[in-house]
Order: C-alpha cells, then sequence, then structure tokens
C-alpha cells in the first residue's frame, strides 16, 4: 500500500511534536515519552502523579476529533495489517517499551535531544529492528 | 490550570502525531520498507521534533525549576546494558509486526477505529506484563524517581 510522500506535513507535525515535548518540560519538568506518561497512568503513584498523566492522555486522543473539526475530515489511518498481528505487534511493544524504558517519544525524541548516550543506542537497535521485520516481513516471507 | 496545560500539552503532541502522519500505521511502515512502498515522510517528523526539542530543552532546562512541579524529573540512567538493547529490539520487532508505537496509537484511539483498541489493550497487556515480571526480579520501579523507568 502506497502513500504519499509528505514532508511539509510531516515536517509541521514533528515540530509541534518537539513544542509539546519542551511546554512539558517547561510546565511539568516531565519527559514527553508516551511510555512513561501510559505506564504511570495506568500504575500511578499517587493522585497528583496521576491527574496530569490523565489530562495529556486526554488531550492526546482528542486530537484526531479537533482535527475533524478544523478540517472536515479524519486523519488517513490505514491498518495494512491483521488482527493477529496487531495483537502479536502490540504485545511485543508493550514488553520492549517497558523493558527498554521508552519508545520512539521518550528515547527518539527527548532522549536524543538531551544527547544521551542511552537513548542513542536504543533509538538504533528499535530503527534497526523495525526495518528488519518490514522486511523480513514484506520481502523474505511475503514476497 | 495544571491540568489544563497537561490537556493542552497533550493536544499539542496529538495535533503533531496526526499532522505528522504517525498517526497512520500505512505511512509508519512504508517508511521502513526502503525495499518497497518507500515513504521518507518520517524523517521530517523525527527531524522537525529532535531540532525544536534540542532547541528548547537547552533554554528550559537552564532554568531552576518547572512552573507547575518542584524540579525537573529527568532520567539518571546511564548504563547501557543488554536490557535496553534486548528491549528497544523488541520493541522495534512489534513495531514493524504492528504499525504503531505507543506515541502513534494513543492519539489514533481518538478516530474511534477498533483496530487501534485491539492493538492498544494488547499493547497494555505486555506492558503490564513485563512490569509485573520485572518487579519479581526486583528490577524497575514504576516512577521516574528509578533510574530505569521509561522515559
Amino acid at each position: 500500500m502506497e502513500t504519499a510522500f509528505t514532508p511539509f506535513a510531516s515536517l509541521a507535525g514533528g515540530v509541534l511534536i518537539g513544542i509539546a515535548a519542551v511546554l512539558l518540560m517547561t510546565f511539568h519538568g516531565r519527559i514527553a515519552g508516551m511510555t512513561g506518561i501510559l505506564t504511570g497512568a495506568l500504575l500511578p503513584a499517587d493522585r497528583d502523579d496521576w491527574t496530569w498523566r490523565a489530562a495529556f492522555i486526554a488531550g492526546a486522543v482528542l486530537a484526531p476529533i479537533v482535527y475533524l473539526v478544523a478540517t472536515g475530515a479524519m486523519p488517513d489511518l490505514q491498518v495494512p495489517v491483521t488482527r493477529t498481528m496487531l495483537v502479536v505487534g502490540g504485545l511485543l511493544v508493550g514488553i520492549g517499551v517497558t523493558v527498554g524504558a521508552g519508545c520512539t517519544s521518550g528515547h527518539g525524541v527527548c532522549g536524543l535531544a538531551r544527547l544521551s548516550p542511552r537513548s542513542l543506542v536504543a533509538t538504533i537497535t528499535f530503527m534497526l529492528a523495525t526495518g528488519l521485520t518490514v522486511f523480513i516481513l514484506r520481502h523474505v516471507i511475503g514476497g | 490550570m495544571r491540568l489544563a496545560s497537561a490537556f493542552l500539552i497533550g493536544l499539542i503532541f496529538g495535533l503533531g502525531i496526526v499532522i505528522s502522519g504517525m498517526v497512520n500505521p500505512a505511512k509508519v511502515v512504508n517508511f521502513f520498507d526502503v525495499a518497497g512502498t518507500w515513504d521518507p515522510s518520517l524523517i521530517f517528523v523525527m527531524g522537525g521534533a529532535l531540532v525544536t526539542t534540542f532547541i528548547g530543552y537547552r533554554l528550559v532546562l537552564s532554568q531552576d525549576k518547572p512552573l507547575y512541579a518542584a524540579r525537573f524529573q529527568l532520567p539518571t540512567a546511564s548504563d547501557i546494558d543488554r536490557r535496553l538493547v534486548f528491549g528497544s529490539a523488541v520493541f522495534g520487532i512489534g513495531w514493524g509486526i504492528a504499525g504503531f508505537c505507543p506515541g502513534g496509537a494513543i492519539p489514533a484511539l481518538g478516530t474511534g477505529r477498533i483496530d487501534v483498541f485491539v492493538f492498544m489493550l494488547a499493547m497494555i497487556a505486555g506492558i503490564l506484563a513485563a512490569r509485573f515480571f520485572l518487579a519479581r526480579q526486583g528490577g524497575a520501579g514504576q516512577t521516574t524517581q528509578t533510574g530505569r523507568a521509561p522515559v
């Protein structure tokens, strides 16, 4: 399934993600890593710790609705895989980001921006693993 | 104000994910499919986010403290160990199979698509299972005070 190359929208969206990360640090002193925010919301340390996480997640979930109201259409979302792959992939993502202590937003954006060697190793590792997995699924097995 | 700001920042994050195309698994998987239907857009997402955060963090972290909290909570772990590499590799394999990462999937929930909820439930099950296993091992804490808590 082909998707259109969207350099300007993607750059603009990336800048917004960066602005959100900077604002979260400015106001709340927190890293904008979705793994950490979600895990803390699922297993909160205390009530105060839970509320800001729930508010952040609620804002993020509302984004497609705001986009719909602003543009008149839901954002493009095509799932090129089966339900079984969503379940298997979901389990592996959940385990991996917990064991590896971060995901694309935490390691890939915030960690790299702090020049963390740990995040650099994590980001290179998961990008390579993702690329290899896609290659195997699409060109070796799915050939 | 504290919660309103967290909500608005979450909304900005989500809009960034939506506008950038990170919300769309087809686009994400195509970024990694260099040998097939390659879509390099994700480079621009990562680049834009990274440069903005890099500059912004320089300014913010030179302040004494955040506006609504007592201190900046930054990860303190510095060890590059097997756990970091193994976990990141497992995450990458899962990302390649499903096409969703946590930051992409949460805003995607707002589209109301069943597929996103299926992925999300499996991911949460994976997070809780890994937490349970790590806690039994005596390794990980649940808060950012602990060095290896997720960033």
